[in-house]
């Protein structure tokens, strides 16, 4: 920076527009998103429901029994469980396909690139609701794809969403193929900026591609998979859309999410009081589970 | 690591043409035949990597391609038994259904409506919050961007059961506002604006205050155009995150009229999941706007993705 520009202060009206700058939008987060979020704090403590929502005068201050409810539902419990299930089998599963095809698209011996990063991405833009009913067809026990392809080796038809055991993991599958792309590029810029130098090194000192890995790769991706593993895992808590259109939280509610619950006490049932207690251990469990991947992070380092 | 010395002397062929192809410069050095010293083990991992790459895109695209193809399939040919991969005959008549019967039009309208305000809108609204947190001073700037950053830790859905409640008392619900207000701001979208803009030299804004610009004029005429990649990977964002969005237009719009293309579809595979082709064709109808975007316009996405995630 030159002297002359040092010297230049903000004219007198700089504070002024900057706050006109940041006005628009800190006005719509605030009372679109912040607001909201207080509020539903002070809704869990209510018994809000639908007679409330015909006229507010029907609320009252129920203290914490809407949590303490919660936790004699069994229906919540499982349907934590199955979140749970989703988040700690679907997210690593997601991450290692990621660094898979990420490694393998920055591999030197590799051309065309750029197209099979844009063909892997791709599941990725696609629009949830309409891939998630593709997968249903796909996932058909008669006439499904998939069944065919497996009687191919000789696995017996498996009544994918139909049966508790396989419909979250159908799920899961399911996710793992829309989602693993855009970990994919944030690994690739990853893998991109580490030095040329440590492999060279790694080579000459003979060693092989696992080996390397372990202790060249993996270490310099380190702040990369924290950001990863973060990002991925507070997206699969909020598991929603997946169940909502493939399955209604079913069979036998095994893919009941979170969210799925909280959608259908507040917006089928309008107990709103009681589902906003629900939005609140979700916030608890992500911001929990942020903060474990943050210490383990710190931990190793 | 091991410091193996020892290693250095032995350079065989292999491991010095492998640190040869290593050290070259970032071109793709020839995976088959041609250059005369490739080594036979280098051709075995090439055919490998790419049997694995090609594995992978065909995974990756198969359910795309069922879709389109099973959208074009006569009425009940998608279900039978063996499944069929490629149409009998290819027919347009789904698409007519939808089109015609199922007033699939107008919803591709709510959601093509929806997504350009918002997207347009919210670039306006971010770019100019971005920019002020970024190179504006104001009392209680860092107080506030540190309040915004915890917001991100707060998952939507939270804030989702007041939210409809204060859309009510607006008489927003069941309106394309009450989709498009809540869009209008992300803090994700200020966040990506800032870090770019900080990018900008002070000079450049210090000579056009001394011009005698206005902050308006500056923020116009020298920092938008010098964030226009940020800005195009911001829209484009924007508009698939919207078009794709369900949960809260589910809540929000319960009238069909207003409905965006992915509620309608969720609604409709209720009474036509038998119609195996319908719901294909409607599948399309609802991807193909946003993954037209994306491959046209995947150059500034792609690489604002990577370029944000990194340093952020």
């Amino acid at each position: 920076m030159t002297s002359s520009a040092k010297r230049v202060r903000m004219p007198a009206d700089g504070t002024s527009a900057a706050w006109l700058f940041v006005a628009p939008a800190l006005v719509l987060i605030g009372v679109f998103f912040f607001l909201p979020v207080v509020a539903a704090l002070l809704l869990s403590v209510t018994d809000f429901d639908i007679y409330a929502v015909a006229s507010a005068s029907n609320t009252r201050f129920v203290g914490l029994r809407n949590y303490a409810t919660l936790l004699e539902t069994p229906l919540f419990w499982s349907s934590l469980r199955n979140t749970f299930y989703f988040a700690v089998v679907g997210g690593p599963l997601t991450i290692a396909v990621s660094l898979g095809a990420a490694l393998l698209l920055n591999a030197k011996l590799v051309r065309w690139k750029s197209l099979f990063r844009t063909i892997y991405f791709t599941p990725f833009v696609t629009t949830l609701v309409a891939v998630a009913i593709v997968w249903r067809y796909l996932y058909h026990t008669r006439y499904g794809l998939l069944n065919y392809a497996l009687s191919a080796v000789g696995v017996a038809p498996v009544d994918w969403l139909g049966d508790p055991r396989w419909a979250m993991p159908a799920i899961i599958l399911m996710a793992v193929w829309k989602n693993f792309g855009y970990n994919m590029l944030i690994f690739i810029a990853g893998l991109q900026s580490i030095p040329e130098e440590l492999y060279d090194a790694a080579n000459v000192d003979g060693a092989g591609p696992w080996r390397t890995f372990r202790s060249v790769t993996l270490p310099m991706l380190g702040p990369t998979l924290l950001f990863v593993g973060v990002i991925t895992m507070i997206g699969y808590f909020q598991l929603f859309a997946e169940p909502y259109v493939m399955t209604q939280g079913g069979p036998l509610r095994s893919t009941t999410s979170v969210v799925l619950l909280m959608y259908e006490e507040g917006f089928r049932w309008w107990r709103m009081g009681y589902a906003a207690s629900i939005a609140f251990v979700l916030f608890i469990v992500i911001l929990v589970a942020t903060l474990i991947q943050l210490r383990i992070q710190r931990g190793r380092a | 690591m091991t410091a193996g010395t020892g290693n250095r002397e032995l350079g065989t062929d292999a491991a010095r043409s492998a640190l040869r192809a290593a050290r070259s410069p970032r071109s793709h050095p020839p995976a088959f035949g041609g250059h005369p010293p490739v080594p036979r083990s280098r051709r075995f991992r090439a055919i490998l990597l790419y049997v694995a790459l090609i594995l992978g895109a065909l995974l990756a695209l198969f359910p795309l391609f069922w879709m389109v193809s099973a959208s074009l399939m006569p009425t009940g040919e998608a279900s039978t038994y063996p499944p069929r991969v490629l149409p009998s005959r290819v027919t347009f008549e789904h698409y007519g259904a939808l089109f015609t019967r199922l007033n699939l039009g107008r919803y591709l309208l709510n959601s093509a409506l929806i997504s350009l305000v918002v997207t347009v809108l919210s670039l306006a609204v971010n770019s100019m919050a971005g920019y002020a947190f970024a190179k504006l001073r104001f009392r209680g700037r860092d107080g506030l961007f540190r309040v915004l950053a915890a917001g991100l830790v707060l998952p939507v859905q939270v804030a989702m059961l007041p939210l409809f409640l204060l859309m009510k008392q607006l008489g927003l619900i069941n309106s394309y506002g009450g989709v498009i207000i809540p869009g209008l701001a992300s803090i994700f979208g200020i966040f990506l604006i800032r870090q770019y803009a900080q990018s900008i030299p002070d000079d450049m804004l210090d000579a056009a205050r001394i011009d005698g610009a206005s902050e308006m004029r500056i923020y116009r005429s020298v920092v938008l155009p010098g964030i226009v990649p940020i800005l195009a990977t911001l829209a484009i964002w924007t508009f698939l995150a919207t078009w794709n969005d369900f949960m809260w237009p589910l809540i929000v719009l319960s009238d069909e009229s207003h409905y965006t293309l992915p509620v309608a579809l969720a609604n409709l595979v209720g009474e036509h999941v038998q119609d195996t082709e319908l719901m294909m064709a409607g599948s399309v109808l609802t991807t193909l706007p946003v993954l037209l975007v994306f491959l046209f316009l995947q150059r500034y996405y792609i690489q604002g993705v990577m370029a944000g995630s990194v340093k952020g």
